[in-house]
């Protein structure tokens, strides 16, 4: 290759594993984030999965400006995702964060030696283990939720059921209860049920938390989803979950992946019979929330 | 069943329908973090991280979560 020919690509790095004969068939069949074909570099007992990817995109300006629209962010993070999905069952991977790109596999080889001592143990502690994700939610939509306004049954339907003139001496008006007066009562009503209905889901995530924790070898607590993309469909589940509710607890677990099924139904069955709480369990992953080096910096933030 | 990982894991793995939020929740804040070259350092991803707060979570006394509560 030329010097300009080398100038105009850069190196996508997508994951750190172990240079196995494995490892070298499964990259042959995956493409990432710029449909390049993946392969491996290696160095020692290292290997780093990568790409190359034209430099234009991914140079820092370009790069940058593509995070921060939403298609193209997806589309990077699908593309990434896929390669390292396509890794996973190769048993251990470690998925490195979105958009680290290289100037070239010489500094990739560079980097994988420096920081080997830090590599070597997380590869060996997230071999054969998968991540799941559990998330909990308030459900606005049960039956039993007090706040569920098509509720025939509920407080909304009761106000608006009081008979005019019921009470019209004391209220010397046209209606029972004066428009301001009933939306007021409504409004205790419903936000005292959502108050009960988050308390409700609070204790089941703790109980799930228990139950996970018994089969899980790590946790890591992610920021609760929130907005728009929270809201979305599909945004929730695979499956497109139902929509609503609050998200008051977005973990992830790090487990044995012959527990794996095991750790899935004890969740799902610690969430079972629960009123006005519905709970999410997504994967298995590869190990992305704890792929995470001993140092300060690359901690996840305490929730 | 022993420690690797079965078919149906490896299918789900693989399977690119997972959910942009919970893709977005492990790539951007999971992952090892290395310096790159000429791109994003780790303070620029935070702030990466920050702006896209303004699309997946804007949660703030102004624009508070469009839910029933």
């Amino acid at each position: 290759m030329t010097e300009s020919a080398q100038r105009q690509h850069m190196v996508y790095a997508y994951a750190v594993l172990r240079p196995t004969p494995e490892a070298a068939r499964a990259v042959a069949v995956l493409r990432g984030v710029a449909d390049e074909q993946v392969g491996l570099v290696e160095t020692g007992d290292l290997a780093a999965a990568v790409g190359p990817v034209p430099a234009e995109e991914f140079e820092e300006g370009a790069l940058k400006a593509g995070l921060e629209e939403l298609p193209r962010l997806e589309a990077l993070a699908r593309g990434h995702h896929g390669v390292v999905a396509g890794l996973a069952p190769l048993g251990a991977v470690l998925p490195l964060r979105l958009a680290t790109v290289y100037r070239d596999e010489d500094r990739v080889r560079q980097v994988l030696q420096e920081r080997r001592d830090q590599f070597l143990p997380l590869l060996e502690r997230l071999a054969g283990h998968v991540e799941w994700g559990v998330k909990v939610y308030t459900d606005p939509t049960d039956p039993t939720d007090p706040t569920d306004p098509t509720d025939p049954t509920g407080s909304l339907a009761s106000d608006a059921a009081v008979p005019a003139g019921a009470t019209g001496g004391a209220m010397g008006g046209e209606e029972a209860l004066s428009p301001g007066r009933a939306y007021l009562a409504a409004r205790r009503r419903r936000r005292r049920g959502a108050e009960e209905a988050w308390q409700t889901a609070a204790r089941t995530a703790a109980r799930i938390a228990e139950e996970a924790g018994c089969l899980a070898v790590g946790r890591v607590a992610h920021q609760p989803q929130r907005g728009e993309l929270a809201q979305m469909p599909g945004g929730g589940t695979a499956g497109g979950g139902k929509p609503g509710g609050e998200n008051i607890a977005n973990d992830a677990y790090l487990v044995s992946a012959d527990r794996a099924e095991e750790f899935r139904s004890r969740v799902l069955a610690a969430a079972e019979g629960q009123p006005g709480v519905r709970v999410e369990v997504t994967g298995p992953w590869a190990p992305y929330s704890f792929a995470l080096p001993p140092e300060p910096a690359a901690r996840p933030e305490p929730v | 069943m022993s420690g690797a990982l079965d078919e149906e894991d490896a299918r789900a793995l693989a399977g690119r329908e997972v959910a942009l939020i919970d893709l977005l929740d492990r790539l951007l804040q999971g992952g090892v973090v290395l310096a790159g070259d000429l791109v994003l350092s780790i303070a620029d991803v935070d702030l990466v991280r920050i702006d896209l707060r303004a699309v997946i979570a804007p949660v703030d006394a102004e624009h508070p979560a469009p839910l029933p509560l």
